[in-house]
């Protein structure tokens, strides 16, 4: 049986609820969140991030958008002063992984298979082969998809939504509970503005909109313009949870 | 497609109140800002209830419709999407009060 989450095999079933059993033709309440499963073992990976002092981010983004170059040069710039560590999720290959593996820092690939998004589950099983008091950053790359990740808590400090400016400025609008439910966007691939129509005033007015409070930076990960920024940010909150 | 998944939870859910009595019924409460689609849920459902408890029960969705309270000036506002303005002052960023919800409400059993 699995020590962290206490499931038996691909499911488990909490036993927090025990019921009386139920007579012929009864009504039941049951008045049970669908993602209480999921939310309770998030919970407890929050738990384990927190007391082991690593601070963890949810990358999610449509696919394409440039979040596993964005990693890799985060790695090979922060290395040396933070001690990283990644996630990758993806419905078939471990080619993410490989590149990831390739900045020397440890990765966990995990395939979803059928699946959209990565659960809580996965996650705490993703993380068992990582020396967790050896790591002060967590990064999860989340299945490219605008949409199903959103409803999904891993555990996570924060989801970071990154859009980049190939992609339509009305991303926001068309994806709104991504874009709420994210407290940090990367506008990536800011090197190709100038062969662009993409409005980065609008982007972020319509952002801003769905998300009052979201934290932007532009940048490119394939130029490093704009890196230092998000870099900071990061650093202000590492070994600080 | 994350409807999938969420009826799979739905299903163990179920199976879990029903104890092993036949269901005859579900009420579910799925909010209009939950992101799912009831269509698909309802989709989802007749395969996921296939050779369990739940094969024959019927299924009932309650949406629940969106509501909004302004962070600026605290009025309530029916709203439709995340990005729906204060109908009184005209400000974003509504604190959602009601229309996340995901729930099974109740059930039927034989």
């Amino acid at each position: 049986m699995c020590t962290v989450c206490g499931c038996e095999t691909d499911h488990h079933y909490d036993h927090d609820h025990h019921r009386e059993e139920p007579r012929a033709g009864q009504r039941l309440t049951v008045e049970e969140d669908i993602l209480g499963r999921n939310n309770r073992i998030a919970a407890r990976n929050r738990a384990l991030f927190a007391g082991k002092g690593v601070f963890v981010l949810n990358l999610v983004s449509s696919p394409g958008s440039g979040k596993t170059t964005l990693l890799e040069r985060t790695l090979a710039d922060l290395a040396g002063r933070h001690r990283c560590a990644v996630v990758e999720g993806d419905q078939q290959t471990d080619n993410d992984a490989v590149r990831i593996a390739a900045t020397g820092v440890p990765v966990k690939q995990v395939n979803t298979g059928a699946g959209c998004h990565l659960d809580a589950h996965m996650i705490c099983h993703a993380v068992e082969g990582f020396d967790l008091d050896g790591l002060d950053l967590l990064f999860i790359e989340n299945v490219g998809n605008l949409v199903c990740p959103a409803a999904f808590d891993l555990g996570e400090a924060h989801k970071v939504v990154v859009l980049s400016v190939t992609e339509g400025e009305d991303k926001p609008l068309k994806y709104p509970q991504m874009f709420h439910n994210s407290d940090v966007m990367l506008l990536n691939k800011t090197d190709l503005l100038p062969h662009l129509d993409f409005d980065v005033a609008r982007c972020r007015e319509m952002a801003r909109r769905v998300n009052p409070g979201i934290t932007i930076f532009e940048l490119s990960a394939r130029t490093g313009e704009g890196m230092g920024a998000w870099y900071g940010w990061l650093a202000a909150r590492v070994g600080k949870r | 497609m994350h409807e999938l998944s969420l009826t799979q939870n739905i299903v163990e859910i179920c199976e879990r109140a029903a104890a092993g009595r036949n269901v005859l019924s579900v009420t579910l409460e799925i909010g209009e800002l939950s992101g799912v689609m009831p269509d698909a849920v309802e989709f989802c459902f007749e395969a996921c209830a296939h050779g369990t408890v739940l094969e024959s029960a019927s299924l009932r969705i309650e949406q629940v419709g969106g509501l909004g309270r302004c962070n600026g000036c605290g009025a309530e506002t029916a709203v439709k999407s995340w990005f729906d303005p204060c109908r009184e002052c005209g400000g974003y960023g509504l604190e959602i009060v009601r229309g996340e919800e995901l729930r099974v409400k109740e059930l039927e059993v034989a």
